[in-house]
């Protein structure tokens, strides 16, 4: 077994809560550190981000051991699209051997979203045969290609799900694909309906699934009106209903931010109840420095000890 | 078929502009089909080269020959007495054309006048869809007929990502999502259940170059050794 707090907290039973960390676009150390600081006690993983919406920044494990030196767990998150499984299986041993213990095994945005538009997609292998070659690395100790791990890496393997997609009916059909091919938890998608949250984990709860696995919740708060349109007209995959819309256009606009936080607590508390959710996964994108508050208003601290 | 487009005019004269006398090559299979370098293509593209090269004072000439088809020897033997004539050859075959040719007359320098873009299908008269990356390892029968390698852009083998919106590819551009339209063909097939096994790693069969020996003729081969 993995000595992943983050394991042992959803193993234990209790409410997980995780954060996210976006690297920098340089080789700024101060800057990873900065945005470490404010999460130090209030979360019990921090996903640090793989080239997220395909720009270049500081590589994930790179990050993520400074992360490590700040006294985060990390959730190195790694995407399909920069790596063929040579290198995949290279860094998860890379990653595991500097005491990296999570990871996040995810398609990638697409390269035509980022600043190398042109750059060659690898997608060797896609998000559910990553998961699967790391499971295999660890439970077997064999590489994908056959051959015996001198020490396999004890990964603690984490998947995403986006229940909003679609087709709806096939969503629940992925996430047992991800169980299967051996995802220990899942953080899913910014969550804003919440109804079609309620009829996922329902279809999830009545498959046996959420037996399987652990289902982290993904909370964003909403910074303003304008990113919450945003999110709705732009961003691949999300929904956002009306009702969150008019609910920040009902408040003054220096109010807004309040009130997206206010709106993420009310799914929080939710998602406590809710069963067949395990813990919730704070995306406060570039709002590192408000986790803290986030995290008290929500009620998730302090963070357990394990 | 092979689907091929004519590169920029600029792009095609800058190549060819220190050569005197220049032959273009068309070919009669698939780039005359998808009307980017058959014979008609050739005589219009040399029209525009002659003009613009004599426009600029250029001593260089460009000529036209097309050949039934460029990937196969039998259909060059004509050639070999017209070519001595050259000391530049173009060529508006797919990429196995031009190199048939460079391969057959090595001394000479040869250009592509086109670019190979794809297998495709035909949709409209000059319109063509990309279908096949020629993978080797065919999995349409278990995608429905949808090939998730060309059409998915992530290339993806185990169903549509999360960023699918309302059936159209993330990357946008009006693509729609190959996966979902693998999800809903299966579904009105009553075979979701192909798709809820996982399919593991491919095994990349187009990493080097691939030499294909039909199973009828390998012995005949196999004799001559």
């Amino acid at each position: 077994m993995s000595d992943s707090r983050l394991a042992k907290i959803l193993k234990s039973g209790q409410f997980a809560f995780t954060g996210e960390l976006g690297p920098p676009r340089g080789s700024n150390v101060g800057a990873v550190r900065e945005k470490a600081k404010p999460l130090i006690g209030m979360v019990d993983s921090v996903n640090i981000t793989d080239n997220q919406t395909a720009m270049v920044r500081m590589s994930s494990w790179a990050a993520a051991l400074i992360a490590i030196q700040e006294g985060l767990e990390p959730n190195y998150q790694m995407v399909c699209r920069d790596r063929n499984r040579l290198a995949m299986q290279a860094d998860v041993l890379g990653a595991y051997a500097h005491g990296i213990v999570n990871m996040l095994c995810l398609s990638g945005d697409h390269q035509q979203f980022g600043d190398h538009p042109n750059a060659k997609g690898v997608y060797d292998i896609d998000s559910i045969q990553l998961i699967d070659m790391v499971r295999k690395m660890r439970d077997e100790g064999l590489f994908l290609g056959g051959a015996k791990i001198d020490e396999p890496p004890q990964m603690f393997i984490g998947a995403a799900a986006n229940p909003f997609a679609e087709p709806f009916e096939w969503r629940v059909h992925r996430l047992a694909k991800k169980i299967e091919a051996g995802a220990d938890f899942i953080q899913t998608q910014c969550i804003y309906n919440m109804d079609k949250m309620r009829a996922w984990v329902r279809q999830a709860n009545d498959m046996g699934l959420t037996e399987k696995v652990y289902i982290l919740a993904g909370v964003t708060p909403m910074k303003s009106l304008g990113m919450a349109r945003y999110m709705k007209a732009k961003v691949p995959g999300m929904d956002v209903p009306d009702e969150i819309i008019k609910r920040l256009q009902g408040v003054d606009k220096k109010k807004q931010a309040d009130e997206g936080i206010k709106i993420a607590c009310e799914q929080i508390e939710e998602f406590k109840e809710m069963q067949g959710v395990a813990g919730v996964h704070l995306m406060a994108i570039e709002w590192e420095h408000r986790v803290p508050e986030i995290a008290e208003l929500a009620g998730v601290l302090p963070r357990p000890e394990v | 078929m092979v689907k091929a487009k004519k590169k920029p005019f600029e792009e095609i004269k800058q190549a060819i502009e220190g050569y005197t006398r220049v032959l273009n090559i068309g070919c009669g299979g698939c780039v005359s089909v998808c009307l980017a370098g058959g014979q008609k293509e050739v005589n219009l593209l040399n029209l525009q080269l002659n003009a613009a090269l004599s426009g600029e004072n250029k001593a260089t000439r460009v000529d036209s020959f097309t050949v039934e088809r460029q990937c196969n020897e039998a259909f060059l033997t004509d050639l070999d007495k017209v070519v001595p004539r050259y000391d530049g050859l173009m060529s508006m075959a797919c990429g196995a054309g031009v190199q048939l040719m460079a391969e057959r007359y090595p001394d000479k320098p040869i250009f592509p006048a086109v670019n190979t873009i794809a297998i495709g299908v035909d949709r409209q008269i000059g319109i063509y869809e990309e279908r096949c990356r020629a993978c080797g390892e065919c999995v349409l029968g278990y995608t429905g007929g949808i090939c998730p390698i060309s059409r998915c852009a992530k290339g993806l083998f185990n169903g549509p990502c999360g960023g699918t919106n309302n059936g159209i590819c993330e990357i946008g551009n009006e693509i729609p999502c190959a996966w979902q339209d693998i999800y809903e063909r299966l579904k009105a097939q009553n075979r979701v259940a192909d798709i809820l096994k996982i399919k593991t790693a491919m095994q990349w069969q187009n990493q080097t170059r691939r030499m294909i020996v039909q199973d009828e003729y390998a012995a005949r081969y196999e004799d001559k050794k």
